[in-house]
């Protein structure tokens, strides 16, 4: 470009040997920016079609996902108080936690309001517990509880890395923190089941914690946090370690106790007996305990039927508002005055 | 005032007498003092004092940065931009604990960014280093003591040199003159670097120098040359040689200027004076500035912006979190007791809550990157590239001719391209071809010439007539027979002899007589060819002894006292020679208007021949004299509607005594030495100039370039106001003006001059400072009545014509604002004999004046200030040399190209852009407050929403293409119709798409989405199960889903927002979305060492569960709804005037031809200017309907029919 530019700047107009366009730009659709190009614009019966269809599709969902919601049935029971003897100061429920001396068992009702079909979800919902916390979800290392060889390997597990100058396997705020509560349920003197197998994720099992490492020298401290580990049973098959490592999102959040997998009938009534062992009092945390059956769309939550449903109706009148606005209001054709520059014709 | 003087030279060559004594005398009272401190040794260049003096050598350098200097530098220039600083510090932060992500993932795309960015800075400065090499590099002949002249690179100059410059060949540094091949030390030279003009300049070296003819003569040579320091003015020069022990002053007339040429004089011998960039026209040149445009100013305001909000948010997380962290530990209880608080890092230790509040802040303000887009800078680099790759690709922007096409040189402009307000141009060679053509004339009241002016084809398309025979027949013509330079007269009736059959033949034979006499050209005869070619003061000159010549009057020999022509002889029908004895040639000046000669025929007849302007030519007509005046006038009214210069031939045969009185009056006028010689010397000119006989006009075309005339119209239409500055005298200045329409008959012309009667008569009187203040308050005084003036018409529109002398004081301080408030109520504004720093600093006037977007348009070197004083640099890369594409943003072959570049690349550029950013803080708002929001559901720990490579990808793969396709490919109205509505440019120069109202529209949008997708998603993934399984939601699975919806929210944006899908823009948007599955799939399938959370969670657990699919779709939905909705409303019933294209477009009206009318109409804005607004006044007064209630009426019919016609 400038080498030829020079040399006809240099010749200074005169055109004399007629040369070949070496500089011509070669022509494409797509250096010339002439594409074939789809254009739509937003026509009365373009948009008025859109929100038909959002409509017509949103709808059904919304009705299938409120009935999946309303069939599902849940027993949500909250302890945390009851379980407690009187109703107390915050400072004596934490001292009565604390206290490793006295027995926290304690029974409380559920009454079935509908049958419900196995398998029965069992959940321990905590609220307000950050599990979400920075320092929380990296207090843990992955490494260790992957790799038997690894064990010493505690780093991001302050301050829960070692204890008695030996690390901890599994170290870390997460697994030194393990939910504790146990349930026992039973419908009259019958016990019932619960599978405590298969409530974790398969991946966690196969991939994040290892067959081959054993939990060493956890809740050795002296400050004990939750609950203690079997010694002899490889993280692998921990299952409740491995659901609770699986932080939460949220500060409420339910975790997966077990599978009750036994039909439960209407106005049965089960007794729990729940060892109340975890401290939520200190952060005044709410415990639940909770069972739930499941539909194809998971627990108990109106929320996205009811959501489905309002956006489809909202859908439909906005294509009636807009049907009528176009009948009533049509557009004047290319009508300018709208344009700034007509509005205030100071501006030259 | 230099013109003068020049001119008085060239003429004293003519005649034998007052060579150089005219020349005024320069004060040289102050060489030696302070300002002009400057000593050459001559020929001693290497000497001891030589070198003490320590200047500067020849070389010289235009690029910013030097190898040394590029790294420190160009960092410096990258770290000017806060968001880069901020992102520098967020890297370095990400390396410590505090960081809530990985080090590398933070710090890699800064790297990229600059890098990449530095990368091109480079690029561009070794293309000007290219540049630089090529002039330091250019050979020129050096005396090496001896006598002996050796070729060396002009870089290695030094003052005091001795140099021989050859002919053709440029001066390589500022010289003192000493002799030339000439015998009395004249040379030519051509100036056109400087100052754009083509004709030649006469300069002459000192007499006792002229003598050294020869090289040898250099040996024992030694002289002393003091002069003035450097400086910028080009016209000015004060010095004195020492040579053989007496002192002789110098003048301008012996300076040889860098940069100009050398021309028809073999070579001549100089003292080097000034070298690199001590010389005159480097320091005319400022610094190459490195331009950033509005968007980019503006962009860098907003950043500032988010960042002040993203401290805001930082405090408040951090004020939150402290709080928190202090509670969790209160007389050694703990509260989150699975936190330790009792054992905890500094980061969270609540007995050390504010610490680890101010070290959150720190963890914030690095989570919170993803607010500001680190990708911004990168892709708008990117895009821009691609942009510019575009203009330059634009087959419509290649000249076919000169064989180039547009070169945007710099892509940091491509969007103030579209949002140009005030156009500065230059005249010569950008508006015009630089060439005069004789094109028609009138004899004897009788109007020949059937040529048409590129004014009258441009009003003819407009009018509805395109005069499609009359451009076959000068197609065909121009095949048949080659054209000649300076020459389009086609008329049968005067061709070939023929005017002989004509009415009035004797009127005829004296008009062409008079034109082959009456001039100061020069003719050369090619020895081989026997072609005879003309070396005039200026082309319209040239063009007269050219149409002279090919009419049948050669003129071909000049002497010191006669001129002889060969002519027909209408009775023996063959070619006589004659010869005129040349007695008195009177000069022409701006005031004069007009010149005349005296000459004695063959017969002893004594003749008086004049050519001037018609406002002095017609008063001094003999009675008998005016019987074809009316005819000639009309005619004339004609050919200056045209866009002609005109031209009122004249003569009067004198008797013996009454010319015997005249000379003695005039020579004596003449050799006197008192101040009011020249009012004595015009005294006795007008004594002789009178009683004319008319014999006609003559009309000559300053060729405009091909379409100049539509293209000033076209861009008047898209409301954007032209200036032309030219070096020019006023007279051609005002007659370019007609000619490309931006003056019109009915105009009210404002003239700003200071050629008024007082100021002459005290210039005369010499006291520069009485001059100064009289001239300033004349000027001030002038600029109030055009204020005046056009304060008290609405109606009106007003063109102001300032002369340079006057600029100089209208550009005051004092006085600018007052000037720019004149000048911005004129439609047109023209500049005269404006210097290259005058040009830059109207430039900078308009710049900062108005706050609006400036181009400037030129070819040459003097329009470099210019060029880079204004916000956009046009260069017209012609005839000029490469100093003025240099200096440019981008180059174009034509003025008309300007039309497309601005009207549809600067227009598509200008939207892409500022869509491109608004989009930009859209993607990351909506992204950085799901975020934020997440943040505080963590009671502010510093926790991010997402896996660390969701997040740093985020701006790379799965949202970065769709908006770089936008900026590079979206269109909001195709190229044809671009041109087809011009005024659709003001959304550009109003900045509608880029607005604050926009910009925070599209920021509120995005947070309300962000907010929308937050709560959406945890509240249909709450605590309970969301699958089958009954597994419930954890910390990846919330993420997951809600980077999903992100994804797709932010796209389906796009894909709503732009209005041209081609099959990129469809493979990139979805695409864009299917990266993002695809990279869950690769991405979980790596081991958890490395996939931490995200191992298999799109495979195992979220692509399972029909609650992610239905959560998607109901967010994304629900998030777009509102936008839809806005934008149906906004398109339907508010639309913008794209829009309104659009749906002309769409309802295929664009071809309906009635219709795009009414809308194009009813919006267009009057122009005051162009070719429109000259045909909406020629109709208007043609019909004379009274004015505006009907006019309106009467002119949106005529305008109708224009555009059925007149469809591109």
């Amino acid at each position: 470009m400038n080498n030829s530019a020079a040399g006809t700047s240099s010749g200074s107009g005169d055109v004399s040997a007629p040369r070949r366009n070496s500089n011509r730009p070669k022509y494409s659709r797509f250096t010339q920016q002439e594409l074939p190009a789809c254009k739509p614009i937003l026509t009365p019966r373009w948009v008025i079609s859109v929100f038909t269809l959002i409509g017509v599709i949103f709808i059904p969902i919304g009705i299938a996902a409120l009935r999946a919601s309303t069939n599902v049935v849940e027993i949500v029971k909250r302890y945390d108080a009851d379980c407690i003897p009187g109703n107390n100061t915050k400072a004596y429920k934490v001292a009565y936690i604390q206290d490793k001396n006295i027995d926290k068992t304690c029974n409380i009702t559920l009454r079935v309001p509908k049958d419900m079909d196995p398998p029965i979800y069992v959940y321990y919902q905590l609220d307000n517990f950050y599990q979400n916390h920075r320092r929380y979800v990296k207090s843990r290392n992955d490494a260790q509880l992957k790799d038997r060889g690894k064990a010493n390997d505690t780093s991001g597990c302050d301050p829960e890395d070692a204890s008695n100058g030996s690390p901890i396997v599994p170290c870390g705020l997460i697994a030194w923190s393990l939910f504790n509560d146990t349930y026992n349920f039973s419908i009259g003197n019958q016990n019932l089941t619960v599978n405590k197998r298969g409530i974790s994720w398969k991946s966690d099992r196969d991939h994040k914690f290892g067959n081959d490492v054993f939990p060493r020298n956890f809740q050795n401290g002296t400050l004990i946090g939750g609950a203690s580990l079997d010694e002899n049973t490889p993280l692998s098959q921990q299952e409740d370690l491995i659901v609770w490592m699986r932080t939460a999102a949220l500060p409420t959040f339910r975790k997966s106790y077990g599978k009750i997998e036994q039909n439960l009938r209407e106005n049965d009534t089960i007794t729990v007996t729940i060892k109340n062992n975890y401290n939520t009092y200190s952060f005044s945390g709410k415990k639940k305990l909770v069972l739930s059956t499941s539909s194809w769309l998971g627990g108990k939550n109106d929320f996205i039927g009811i959501t489905y449903l309002t956006i489809g109706g909202l859908c439909f009148f906005l294509a009636i508002a807009f049907t009528g606005v176009y009948l009533v209001k049509p557009r004047k054709l290319g009508d300018p005055s709208y344009l700034s520059w007509n509005r205030n014709p100071s501006g030259r | 005032m230099a013109r003068g003087r020049r001119r008085k030279l060239l003429l004293s060559r003519l005649h034998a007498f007052a060579c150089g004594a005219s020349s005024s005398q320069v004060d040289v009272s102050q060489v030696g003092g302070p300002g002009f401190s400057r000593v050459a040794f001559a020929n001693e260049s290497n000497s001891v004092e030589a070198a003490n003096l320590n200047y500067g050598a020849n070389y010289v350098s235009t690029t910013k940065y030097t190898v040394a200097s590029f790294v420190p530098k160009a960092l410096f220039e990258q770290f000017r931009r806060v968001a880069n600083i901020y992102f520098l510090l967020t890297g370095c932060l990400s390396f410590t604990p505090l960081a809530p992500y990985s080090a590398g993932s933070a710090i890699l795309p800064l790297i990229v960014v600059i890098g990449a960015t530095m990368a091109k800075e480079a690029i561009e400065d070794w293309r000007r280093y290219q540049q630089d090499i090529e002039v330091n590099n250019r050979k020129v002949k050096l005396h090496q003591g001896e006598g002996a002249f050796r070729s060396t690179e002009w870089r290695n100059l030094r003052v005091g040199d001795i140099v021989k410059v050859e002919k053709d060949s440029f001066f390589p540094a500022d010289l003192v003159m000493l002799s030339s091949s000439y015998d009395d030390g004249l040379c030519y030279v051509e100036t056109m670097n400087l100052d754009g003009e083509t004709n030649l300049k006469l300069k002459q070296s000192l007499e006792v120098t002229s003598g050294l003819h020869s090289d040898s003569s250099y040996q024992n040579f030694n002289a002393i040359i003091k002069c003035e320091d450097p400086n910028a003015n080009l016209y000015t020069y004060v010095g004195t040689i020492e040579y053989g022990d007496q002192q002789y002053s110098l003048s301008p007339q012996q300076l040889l200027l860098r940069d100009s040429k050398l021309r028809n004089t073999d070579y001549i011998y100089g003292v080097v004076v000034f070298t690199g960039h001590d010389t005159k026209v480097m320091q005319n040149a400022t610094n190459p500035p490195s331009k950033r445009s509005k968007i980019e100013r503006l962009m860098g305001r907003l950043i500032y912006f988010l960042m002040a909000s993203l401290v805001l948010i930082s405090v408040i997380g951090s004020v939150v979190f402290g709080v928190i962290t202090h509670d969790d530990l209160q007389d050694g209880k703990m509260k989150r007791w699975y936190l330790r608080p009792d054992d905890s890092t500094i980061y969270f230790d609540p007995r050390r809550a504010a610490v680890s509040a101010i070290l959150h802040f720190l963890t914030a303000m690095i989570l919170y990157t993803y607010f500001v887009p680190i990708s911004l800078y990168v892709s708008i680099e990117i895009v821009k590239v691609l942009q510019t790759i575009f203009i330059n690709q634009d087959i419509q922007m290649y000249h076919e001719e000169s064989d180039k096409p547009a070169y945007a040189r710099t892509s940091n402009l491509n969007e103030e391209l579209g949002q140009v307000d005030t156009i500065l141009s230059d005249k010569t060679g950008t508006l015009t071809c630089n060439s005069m053509e004789f094109i028609k004339c009138s004899i004897a009241g009788i109007a020949y010439g059937h040529g048409f002016t590129e004014v009258e084809r441009a009003m003819a398309r407009r009018k509805g007539f395109p005069l499609i025979e009359d451009e076959e027949s000068k197609e065909n013509h121009d095949h048949a027979k080659p054209a000649i330079k300076g020459f389009n007269f086609d008329d049968a009736r005067l061709m070939n002899g023929q005017w002989v059959k004509e009415p009035h033949a004797d009127v005829i034979r004296m008009f062409f007589r008079l034109l082959a006499i009456c001039h100061t050209a020069i003719p050369e005869v090619d020895d081989a060819t026997g072609k005879i070619s003309y070396e005039a003061e200026s082309p319209d000159e040239a063009a007269f002894v050219i149409a002279a010549r090919e009419l049948g009057f050669e003129f071909y020999q000049r002497t010191q006292t006669s001129i002889s022509i060969r002519e027909l002889d209408p009775s023996s029908g063959k070619h006589v020679e004659r010869s005129y004895t040349l007695l008195n040639v009177i000069e022409f000046n701006s005031t004069r208007k007009r010149m005349s000669v005296i000459v004695q025929d063959d017969e002893g007849k004594l003749l008086l021949l004049s050519k001037g302007a018609d406002s002095v030519m017609f008063e001094r007509l003999a009675n008998d004299g005016r019987k074809f005046e009316d005819k000639t006038k009309e005619q004339m009214h004609e050919y200056a509607d045209a866009g002609l210069r005109t031209l009122v031939l004249g003569y009067c045969e004198i008797d013996e005594a009454e010319y015997k009185n005249f000379n003695e009056a005039f020579t004596e006028a003449k050799n006197s030495v008192s101040v009011d010689r020249e009012e004595k010397m015009e005294a006795a000119a007008d004594s002789i100039e009178r009683n004319l006989i008319l014999l006609g006009a003559t009309a000559v075309e300053d060729k405009l370039q091909s379409g100049v005339p539509e293209c000033i119209d076209k861009l008047a239409q898209a409301g954007i106001k032209l200036w032309v500055l030219t070096g020019d005298k006023m007279e051609t200045a005002v007659n370019i003006g007609f000619a490309c329409s931006l003056l019109r008959q009915g105009m009210k012309k404002i003239v700003i001059t200071l050629e008024g009667q007082d100021i002459i008569r005290l210039e005369k009187e010499g006291d520069k400072r009485a001059i100064a203040k009289a001239s300033k308050e004349n000027v001030i005084y002038q600029i109030n009545q055009g204020r005046q003036l056009v304060c008290s018409s609405t109606s009106e529109s007003f063109a102001l014509i300032i002369d340079g002398k006057s600029l100089a004081y209208a550009l005051e301080d004092d006085v600018k604002n007052l000037f720019l408030q004149l000048a911005v109520g004129c439609a047109s504004v023209i500049c005269c004999r404006s210097s290259p720093k005058q040009k830059a600093l109207v430039t900078r006037l308009v710049k900062e004046g108005t706050g609006k977007v400036t181009l400037a348009i030129g070819d040459g070197a003097n329009d470099v200030g210019m060029l880079q004083e204004a916000d956009i640099g046009i260069g017209i890369s012609g005839a000029e040399g490469m100093q003025a594409v240099m200096a440019s943003d981008v180059a174009i072959s034509q003025f008309r190209f300007l039309e497309r570049l601005l009207l549809v690349h600067g227009h598509w550029c200008y939207r892409r852009i500022s869509t491109m950013i608004c989009y930009f803080f859209y993607k990351n708002l909506t992204f950085g407050t799901t975020i934020f929001l997440y943040e505080a559901y963590t009671t502010f720990s510093g926790q991010a929403a997402y896996n660390d490579w969701y997040m740093s990808l985020y701006n790379v793969f799965f949202t970065s293409l769709p908006v770089i396709a936008l900026g590079v490919f979206d269109q909001d109205v195709s190229a044809r119709l671009c041109l087809k509505f011009p005024l659709l440019y003001q959304e550009g120069v109003q900045n509608m798409l880029f607005s604050w109202r926009r910009i925070l529209g599209w920021m509120f949008t995005g947070v309300c989405n962000g907010i929308l997708v937050f709560f959406f998603c945890i509240t249909a993934l709450q605590h309970q199960a969301f699958r089958k399984g009954g597994q419930v939601v954890s910390y990846d699975v919330l993420g997951g889903t809600m980077y999903t919806c992100v994804v797709w929210i932010v796209n389906c944006h796009m894909a709503l927002s732009i209005r041209y899908f081609t099959a990129i823009q469809h493979i990139v948007i979805w695409g864009s979305i299917a990266v993002w599955y695809l990279f869950l799939l690769v991405y979980g399938a790596i081991p958890p060492a490395y996939s931490t959370n995200a191992y298999r969670v799109f495979v195992e657990v979220l692509a399972p569960a029909p609650s992610y699919w239905i959560t998607t779709l109901f967010v994304t939905i629900a998030t777009l709804i509102p936008y839809f909705t806005y934008s149906t409303i906004q398109m339907r019933f508010f639309p913008m005037y794209h829009n309104m294209i659009q749906w002309i477009r769409h309802d295929g009206q664009a071809e309906d031809l009635e219709y795009c009318h009414i809308v194009r109409q009813r919006s267009v804005r009057p122009t005051t200017v162009g070719v429109s607004a000259r045909v909406d006044a020629k109709i208007n007064q043609t019909v004379g309907v009274s004015p505006r209630v009907d006019a309106k009426i009467n002119q949106s019919s005529s305008r109708r029919i224009h555009h059925v016609v007149n469809s591109p």
